[in-house]
C-alpha cells in the first residue's frame, strides 16, 4: 500500500509521481549550483544521479519495524533557497501613554482579562510603555510560494513575523499591553489557529501573573497587560536592591503560550525576541565586555520549520497537522520568516543570538563551507539559553531543542570573499527527538552539506573595522552559587497509551501539584522514561544548573552555564538545581515539544510563602 | 457577530453569483458545478474533511447505519476517542470520565456537542454489546457508540491520528492511543487531551471549541 505525506492511501502511480515531484524538487533546490557545487556538497553522485534527500514530514508513517523509520515522501512544494535577505526584525516601539493607563488591579471594566493584580508594578515602575496587538497579516515567506496568512505582533507600527525585538535594559521595567485583535474563528479559513493568546516571557524574571503562565489566556477584542520588570534575581531577597549580577539575562524569547495551542499559534506567527542589555553587556562593542555591537554586527535569527501543503488553493500554503500527537516537522527551514536566505556580512566578529522556536525540531547547527567540505569551521558559544556563560567556549557545533536559545560569535575575516552556509546536521525523522541508539541504521549527524542548509552567508572582501573583543580573552559572569536544596523532588516524563504526562499526571489548570517555598533552593531530578524519546524540557522563571546527567557532570562544557530548558534524552536521569526569589505564584513546567506540551505533559506549580514537601509530585 | 455577517455576505454573493434561488441548497449546486466543488475541497475545511474525516459507514449502539462525516462530525463539535468493549485497561477510566463529563456539558451533548467512541475491536463490539456498554456507563442521548468494518475503523484510526509511532506498539490493541480528540468540524479548530484527565478538565477542553465569536 502507498501512502502519502498525510497518511492518505494513493495509487501506486500517483506515488511514483510524487516520488518525481520529489526528485524534482531536489533538481529545482540544485539549480542555483553548478555540477562541481553538487557534487562537493554530496547531492550528486559521480554517475550524475542525484542522491536521495531524507527529512520530510514527520506524519504519522505505517513503519517498519523500527522507530527511527519515517515517512519520506514529497511534501512541500519546491523553492530555490537562497533568493532573498534575511529580515531582521524592527526594534520594538514604546507608546508615550496608555490609555486607560495601566492599573494594579486587573481593569476588568475596560476589557483586560488578566485575572490577578501586579505584585510589582509599584515598586518597579515601567519606563517605557508598549501597545502590542495579535493581528492576521499577508505575508511572503518566499517568493515562490503565494502569500500566507500569519499570525504577527503589531506595536503600532505594522504587524512583523517574527514579532518586533524588545530592547530593553536592566533596572529598566517595561508594560506591554497585549491587545487580541485575531480574527474570529468563523474569519479564520486556514484550518488552524485559536484566536485566544498568552504570551510569554520565555526566562524572563517576570511575576506569576505576567509571566504568560497557559491559562492565562484571554480572547479577541480583550487585553492583557505583562509587567516586565527587568530586575536580577535576588533583588527582593538574597542580594536586596540589586539583584546578583551572575543572574543576568540577555535573550529572551517571547511566544504565544495558550494552553493546548501553543504549537498551532506560535507555527503562524507569534513568536519574537526581547533583549536585556546592562552595564557589562552593553551593545556597544567597546565597552563593557566589549561584544559585537547592537544592532548591526549583534543580531536575532528565529528558527522554524514549517510544511507547505501542495494541494491547497493555491497551492503552498502553511500546513499544520492537527491530528499528530507525537510532533509536527517542516520540510522548509525559515529564518527571521523567510525560507533560506542569504545574509551579507562583513569580514568580521558577529554576535548572533539563535532562537529555535519550534515546534518539534532538534538542530545541530554547523558552518559548511561549501567548497571544503572536510574543513571544520569552529566558533564560539557565548551563552547557553540566552544567559552568557563563565568564558567562551569554542565549538565546531551547537545542539539547540525547541526554545533553548544560544549566542555565539563568528568571526567572518577568515572567510572574506566566500559564501558560508549555516548547515544543520542532525537527523531527526519524526516527534520524538533527533536519531539516537544503535537501533537505528540511520546517522545522527549528517555528513557536511547533506543536512539542511538554513542559511547562506554571504561575506564582503573589503576588510572592515572591528573594536569587538577577542573571545578567548573573554570573561562573563561567573555561575551562580549552589547552596543546599530545601527539598529535592523527582518528575517523571512519561507515556501511558500515547497521554504524554509528568509522574502520571496530566496538566489541569485547577490542580496545584506542588509548593516551592518563595526564596528557597530545591533540587529537580527529570527522568525520561519514554524510551526513544527526547523531551526539551522548560521550567519556567528563575534558570537552573544542570548538576549531573545520569550522576555525572554534563560532558558539554556549554551545559555548565545557567539553562531554562534541558534536553531530557532517552534513559536520563537528570539533576537541576534551582532558586525561586523575589516573587510568587503559578507557574508551569513542561516538555517544550510544543506538540506534548499541548497534550498535557505539564505541571502547575507555584511559589508560596510556605512549600511543601512532595518528593514525587 | 462581524464573522457571521461576513459569512452570510459571502454565501449571497455567492448564490447571487451563481443565480441561484437561495432556497435551493447549496450542496447541490456545488455538484452540479465541478468547478466550485474542487476549489471547496481545496479549502482548508474541505482538505481536512478529505484527509483526516474519512465517511466510512458505521454502526452505533441503537442499531442505525451512520455516516462518519456526513452524521457524526460535520457542522458538529465533536469528541472522538476510540476504546473496545473488553479493554480492561485504561478504557473502563476513559469512559467513566467521558460520562462524567457528559453529566456536566449536561443538556448541550445532542443539541450542539456531539460524543463518539469507536470500537478498535469492531468483529467482537456488536450493537448489543455496544449497547449493554453504553448502558453500563449510563450514557445518555447525544453520545454514539461504533463499529463498523475492520478495514475502515482502521483507516478512520489512522486518519485521526490515533497512531503510535512505533508499529510494535501499533499492534498491540491493549496500548491505543487513550486521548480523546475535541473539535469544531465548521470552524476547524481541533485540539486533543488524556481521557484519563479530570473529567472536569475535559468538558472545559470541549467547551474551548465552542465559537466565541
Amino acid at each position: 500500500m502507498y501512502r502519502n505525506v498525510l497518511g492518505e492511501k494513493v495509487s501506486k502511480s500517483r506515488f511514483r509521481e510524487m516520488q518525481n515531484a520529489a526528485k524534482n524538487r531536489r533538481e529545482l533546490i540544485a539549480a542555483g549550483l553548478g555540477r562541481r557545487d553538487l557534487m562537493k556538497m554530496g547531492l550528486l553522485t559521480a554517475a550524475g544521479a542525484l542522491l536521495p534527500i531524507k527529512g520530510l514530514s514527520a506524519r504519522r508513517s505505517p513503519g517498519s519495524n523500527s522507530v527511527c523509520v519515517t515517512s519520506f515522501e514529497p511534501a512541500s512544494p519546491p523553492t530555490r533557497p537562497f533568493l532573498e535577505p534575511m529580515p531582521i526584525m524592527p526594534i520594538a516601539q514604546p507608546v508615550a501613554s496608555l490609555s486607560p493607563a495601566p492599573t494594579v488591579d486587573p481593569n476588568t471594566a475596560a476589557g483586560e482579562q488578566r485575572t490577578r493584580p501586579h505584585q510589582a508594578l509599584k515598586l518597579f515602575p515601567p519606563k517605557k510603555l508598549y501597545q502590542v496587538s495579535q493581528r492576521a497579516t499577508q505575508l511572503s515567506l518566499h517568493p515562490e510560494l503565494p502569500l500566507q496568512t500569519m499570525w504577527a505582533f503589531d506595536d503600532g507600527t505594522g504587524p512583523s513575523f517574527p514579532g518586533p525585538t524588545y530592547v530593553s535594559r536592566y533596572g529598566e521595567a517595561n508594560l506591554v499591553r497585549n491587545i487580541n485583535q485575531l480574527p474570529s474563528e468563523a474569519n479564520n479559513k486556514t484550518g488552524f489557529g485559536l484566536p485566544s493568546v498568552s504570551t510569554h516571557l520565555h526566562n524572563g524574571h517576570t511575576p506569576s501573573e505576567s509571566d504568560g503562565f497557559p491559562c492565562d489566556f484571554f480572547e479577541r477584542g480583550h487585553f492583557y497587560d505583562q509587567h516586565y520588570p527587568n530586575v536580577l534575581a535576588g533583588i527582593l531577597s538574597t542580594h536586596p536592591g540589586t539583584g546578583d549580577i551572575n543572574e543576568s539575562l540577555g535573550t529572551l524569547f517571547y511566544h504565544d503560550h495558550r494552553l493546548d495551542h501553543t504549537a498551532q499559534n506560535s507555527y503562524k506567527g507569534l513568536v519574537g525576541t526581547y533583549l536585556l542589555f546592562n552595564h557589562l553587556d552593553t551593545g556597544d562593542e567597546t565597552t563593557g565586555f566589549r561584544l559585537p555591537s547592537f544592532p548591526e554586527f549583534d543580531v536575532p535569527m528565529m528558527f522554524a520549520d514549517k510544511l507547505f501543503d501542495p494541494e491547497s488553493s493555491p497551492a503552498g500554503l502553511l500546513a499544520f497537522d492537527l491530528f499528530s500527537l507525537d510532533g509536527v516537522l517542516g520540510d522548509k527551514f525559515l529564518v527571521n520568516g523567510k525560507i533560506q536566505p542569504f545574509f551579507k556580512v562583513k569580514p568580521r566578529r558577529y554576535r548572533f543570538r539563535w532562537v529555535n522556536t519550534g515546534p518539534s525540531r532538534f538542530y545541530e547547527f554547523f558552518l559548511t563551507d561549501p567548497r571544503n567540505l572536510s574543513a571544520n569551521n569552529p566558533f564560539f558559544v557565548i551563552a547557553n539559553d540566552g544567559n552568557l556563560l563563565p568564558t567562551p567556549v569554542q565549538v565546531e557545533s551547537m545542539r539547540i531543542g525547541v526554545a533553548e536559545r544560544t549566542e555565539v560569535i563568528i568571526d567572518f575575516s577568515k572567510f572574506a570573499g566566500k559564501s558560508i552556509m549555516l548547515e544543520n546536521r542532525l537527523n531527526q525523522v519524526n516527534g520524538q527527538g533527533p536519531v539516537v541508539g544503535a537501533e537505528c541504521s540511520l546517522p545522527e549527524i549528517l555528513p557536511a552539506g547533506r543536512g539542511h542548509q538554513v542559511l547562506r552567508f554571504d561575506v564582503d572582501s573589503h576588510p572592515v573595522k572591528d573594536e569587538s573583543g577577542e573571545p578567548q580573552n573573554m570573561r562573563f559572569y561567573d555561575l551562580p552559587e549552589i547552596v543546599e536544596p530545601r527539598v529535592t523532588r523527582t518528575l517523571r516524563f512519561d507515556r501511558l497509551n500515547g497521554q504524554w504526562s509528568i509522574n502520571g499526571q496530566f496538566i489541569d489548570c485547577d490542580t496545584i501539584r506542588f509548593a516551592v517555598e518563595q526564596n528557597s533552593a530545591e533540587n529537580w531530578i527529570l527522568e525520561n522514561v519514554t524510551g526513544d524519546w527526547t523531551h526539551p524540557i522548560h521550567i519556567h522563571f528563575e534558570e537552573h544548573q544542570i548538576i549531573s546527567r545520569n550522576f555525572a557532570p554534563p560532558a558539554l562544557k556549554v551545559e555548565h552555564s545557567r539553562k531554562d530548558v534541558t534536553r531530557l534524552q532517552p534513559a536520563e536521569r537528570v539533576q537541576l538545581f534551582f532558586r525561586f526569589r523575589d516573587f510568587h505564584g503559578r507557574y508551569p513546567l513542561h516538555c517544550h515539544n510544543m506538540v506534548h506540551e499541548d497534550h498535557a505533559m505539564m505541571g502547575r506549580w507555584e511559589i508560596e510563602p510556605t512549600g511543601d514537601n512532595k518528593v514525587l509530585p | 457577530m462581524k464573522g457571521e455577517a461576513m459569512q452570510n455576505l459571502t454565501r449571497r454573493n455567492l448564490l447571487g453569483l451563481l443565480r441561484l434561488a437561495p432556497a435551493v441548497p447549496l450542496a447541490e449546486h456545488l455538484l452540479a458545478n465541478p468547478a466550485l466543488a474542487a476549489e471547496t475541497q481545496t479549502s482548508a475545511r474541505g482538505l481536512l474533511q478529505r484527509r483526516n474525516f474519512p465517511n466510512v459507514k458505521l454502526q452505533n449502539q441503537d442499531g442505525q447505519e451512520v455516516r462518519f462525516y456526513d452524521d457524526l462530525i460535520k457542522d458538529k463539535i465533536v469528541t472522538i476517542n476510540f476504546f473496545y468493549a473488553k479493554c480492561e485497561g485504561i478504557c473502563p477510566t476513559v469512559t467513566a470520565n467521558l460520562a462524567k463529563a457528559q453529566k456536566i456539558l449536561g443538556d448541550r451533548v445532542g443539541k450542539d456537542i456531539f460524543m463518539t467512541s469507536i470500537s478498535l475491536k469492531p468483529e467482537h463490539d456488536t450493537r448489543a454489546v455496544l449497547k449493554e456498554y453504553a448502558d453500563m456507563f449510563k450514557a445518555r442521548p447525544g453520545w454514539s457508540f461504533l463499529s463498523g468494518k475492520p478495514d475502515d475503523v482502521e483507516h478512520l484510526r489512522r486518519s485521526l491520528g490515533f497512531t503510535n509511532l512505533d508499529p510494535r506498539l501499533d499492534k498491540d490493541t491493549s496500548q491505543h492511543i487513550g486521548n480523546v480528540r475535541m473539535g469544531n468540524e465548521p470552524l476547524m479548530l481541533w485540539a486533543a487531551c488524556p481521557g484519563m484527565a479530570r473529567p472536569e478538565f475535559i468538558a472545559k477542553s470541549i467547551l474551548w471549541m465552542v465559537r466565541k465569536g
